[in-house]
């Protein structure tokens, strides 16, 4: 794999969230929430449960279609596409529980992930000869690569139905990194994980960015890691964006601290609450 | 590798169908065996030369073929039909409309079977892109149901349309089975008359066969090319998780459609043999309980792999014959006293005092032959379902992973 330096975007943002309203039938999900990526970013959503994180990367993806505002990919609505026209434009997912194909090998799900970079045919694909042929093993050759960038070659024939949890969501990133996105939302990558996956899959998210450029968007419940590795923090309660900027700026927000651990903590006690959750970030950090 | 039959060092070589040495000198002399049947070299093979034999095996290959297809669908891509007979029937007619000879009330252009087979299989599988939309909109019993309601819309039009599929309960007669260029009179090939190839006598049915067999043979690398490319695993990825599918660039329009056109193109060009083969179907064939025949094949042979729809065809069309040879011999033991008499007796039902279970005398009481063969044969269903839901293919595995293992269990 070549380091590919992250690129200075002139003309504009990567992803564009303008304005966008999600409703179901009254419960508003995500409520009129802006917020931008640029290419080279490492971009984080929080908030808590029921915030509305994953309905924004539903939207991204395609899968939910906002009611109001807009989504601009390098400046071009998205909102029309379908999920997969979404997917060859460039943007890779991984899901909060564990989408993966799970009667398929892990070699398999990779291949699937190269599905957007292959051109074969129905006949061409039938007959199995020439470019088909070169083009399987081409592609063979870049799975092998993302198998040996997450270190999982020795699940490479397994059914990944049959692998243990933290191997599958290693899986799911590797899938879509198969894809080749420019743009990786990953959805909770180290929920349900103990401290040493944690810190793997932190390293490969790192690596990701560092080896191969990508620009991702994390969403995740773990601050730690949060606070850790992302370049920027939004901040989500019940819909509505509440705060943004730097881990540290996010961190020192009074509404963030009201939105997570309640009221009276923002109003009085600012400096004692920031304390308290720098002491939960080492806390979690050293894994009690 | 000599000796190390898991390294493979190259991707080409892992990617092929029969990837180790064995596999492919154990396919050769497979191959080798089933072409010399119609001339009983083999010994222990030698019956399945006489006629009778050989005309179960031409059906048997032409269900292999039709099976393959279905399990493109249910199997590879997750769809349940059951409106497998209905495509066969669209492929059937097609190649009798192009290929038969046309009379007062028929039509028939007396096309040559090398064109009228293709466009057969180009016809249904026409049909399977019409219908693949709803299958977008209904997913599993809904889509059963729906594919269901195919059969019974296409015996409406198969009973009516006399043109087409002639008399009803009579049905008409297709185009014999050659490989002229445009001719019919002087065809190059005929695989449907007795006759000398390169010195060697070979029966119209071992003709037949060997047709079948080269056509059955293609399908299933066909099916197997199908299985280890991008198209393949994007019907994998549609039958396991759709939405995630999508996500990755998967089309789950255009991947169903074309599960159902490849799908359809099998039963076409299998329904266009069916017929051929057989020389003359009513037009009521076409129903519902030969699309569950074709479930069946891939519930029993194991759904998702070829090898176990080969097992599956084999197994679906030899156990009526089995079930018959048995009723015989227990007949016969019977009535001669032999060895098995207590047994036979249990069994086998000669008049109407004893108390058998199946009976052999016309009309009698008991079940008939041909309704035990369908008891053992739902029975089987079941069983595989309970107990092995990978089917025959399943039980291979295990044998294999025994052998390979001992002296040890894992």
């Amino acid at each position: 794999m070549t380091a590919v330096a992250p690129q200075a975007e002139t003309e504009g943002h990567l992803v564009e969230f303008d304005s966008v309203k999600l409703s179901f039938k009254g419960v508003v999900a995500v409520n009129q929430v802006s917020f931008h990526v640029d290419s080279g970013e490492l971009f984080s959503i929080i908030g808590p449960n029921g915030a509305g994180k994953t309905s924004i990367f539903n939207c991204l993806s395609g899968l939910y279609k906002p009611q109001e505002g807009d989504i601009r990919w390098r400046g071009e609505s998205i909102l029309k596409l379908k999920p997969f026209q979404i997917a060859e434009l460039g943007m890779g997912r991984t899901f909060q529980n564990i989408e993966l194909f799970e009667h398929m090998t892990v070699l398999e799900n990779l291949m699937t992930g190269r599905h957007i970079r292959m051109k074969g045919g129905v006949l061409a694909n039938l007959v199995f000869a020439g470019k088909t042929k070169t083009e399987e093993i081409e592609n063979r050759a870049k799975v092998e690569d993302i198998i040996d960038f997450l270190e999982i070659e020795r699940w490479r024939k397994f059914p990944v139905g049959m692998m243990p949890y933290g191997m599958q969501k290693r899986v799911e990133l590797g899938r879509a990194l198969a894809m080749e996105p420019d743009l990786l939302l990953l959805d909770e990558p180290v929920a349900g994980m103990n401290l040493e996956e944690t810190e793997d899959m932190a390293r490969f998210i790192l690596d990701i960015r560092e080896e191969l450029g990508i620009t991702m968007i994390l969403v995740e419940h773990d601050m730690a890691l949060v606070m850790d590795i992302a370049d920027r923090v939004m901040v989500l309660d019940f819909g509505q964006k509440i705060a943004d900027g730097t881990p540290a700026e996010v961190q020192k927000n009074p509404d963030v601290i009201r939105a997570y651990l309640g009221e009276e903590f923002a109003s009085d006690d600012l400096k004692e609450v920031e304390r308290e959750l720098e002491g939960d970030a080492i806390e979690a950090a050293e894994g009690s | 590798m000599r000796g190390r039959p898991n390294l493979y060092t190259s991707y080409e070589d892992e990617q092929k169908i029969l990837p180790t040495v064995t596999q492919r000198v154990t396919m050769g002399a497979f191959l080798l065996a089933t072409v010399t049947v119609p001339f009983s070299v083999v010994p222990g093979l030698r019956f399945l030369g006489t006629p009778g034999w050989l005309q179960i095996l031409n059906v048997m290959l032409v269900f292999l073929v039709a099976a393959l297809g279905l399990n493109i669908l249910i199997g590879f891509a997750g769809q349940v039909s059951l409106g497998h007979a209905f495509f066969m029937a669209v492929g059937a007619y097609t190649a009798a409309v192009l290929a038969g000879s046309p009379t007062q009330a028929l039509w028939g252009l007396e096309l040559p079977l090398w064109f009228a087979l293709p466009i057969a299989g180009l016809a249904a599988a026409a049909v399977g892109i019409v219908v693949a939309p709803t299958a977008v909109r209904v997913r599993g019993l809904y889509l059963a149901i729906v594919t269901l309601g195919l059969v019974f819309i296409g015996a409406h039009i198969f009973r009516n349309w006399n043109q087409v599929t002639g008399v009803p309960e009579l049905g008409r007669d297709w185009g014999p089975l050659q490989l002229a260029l445009w001719d019919i009179d002087g065809p190059a090939l005929r695989f449907d008359k007795d006759g000398d190839w390169f010195g060697v006598f070979v029966s119209a049915e071992g003709k037949t066969f060997l047709f079948m067999l080269v056509v059955a043979v293609g399908f299933v690398v066909l099916s197997k090319n199908l299985a280890r490319s991008r198209l393949g695993r994007s019907f994998a990825a549609i039958r396991d998780r759709d939405i995630a599918a999508e996500v990755m660039g998967v089309s789950e329009v255009k991947a169903k459609t074309q599960a159902f056109a490849i799908s359809s193109f099998y039963a076409g060009v299998g329904g266009a043999l069916y017929a051929t083969v057989v020389g003359a179907l009513q037009p009521e064939i076409w129903n519902l309980f030969l699309s569950v025949e074709f479930v069946a094949i891939i519930l029993i042979g194991g759904a998702g792999t070829t090898a176990g729809v080969v097992l599956g065809a084999i197994f679906v069309q030899t156990l009526p014959r089995i079930v018959e040879n048995t009723t015989a011999f227990l007949e016969v033991q019977v009535e001669t006293q032999g060895w098995f008499a207590p047994i036979a007796d249990l069994i086998i039902r000669t008049d109407g005092a004893d108390l058998g279970i199946v009976s052999t005398v016309n009309n009698g009481p008991g079940l008939s032959v041909a309704q035990a063969n369908g008891l053992l044969f739902g029975l089987f269903i079941v069983l595989f379902l309970i107990f092995e839901p990978l089917g025959l293919y399943g039980v291979w595995l295990r044998i294999r992973n025994y052998w390979k293992g001992w002296p040890f269990t894992y």
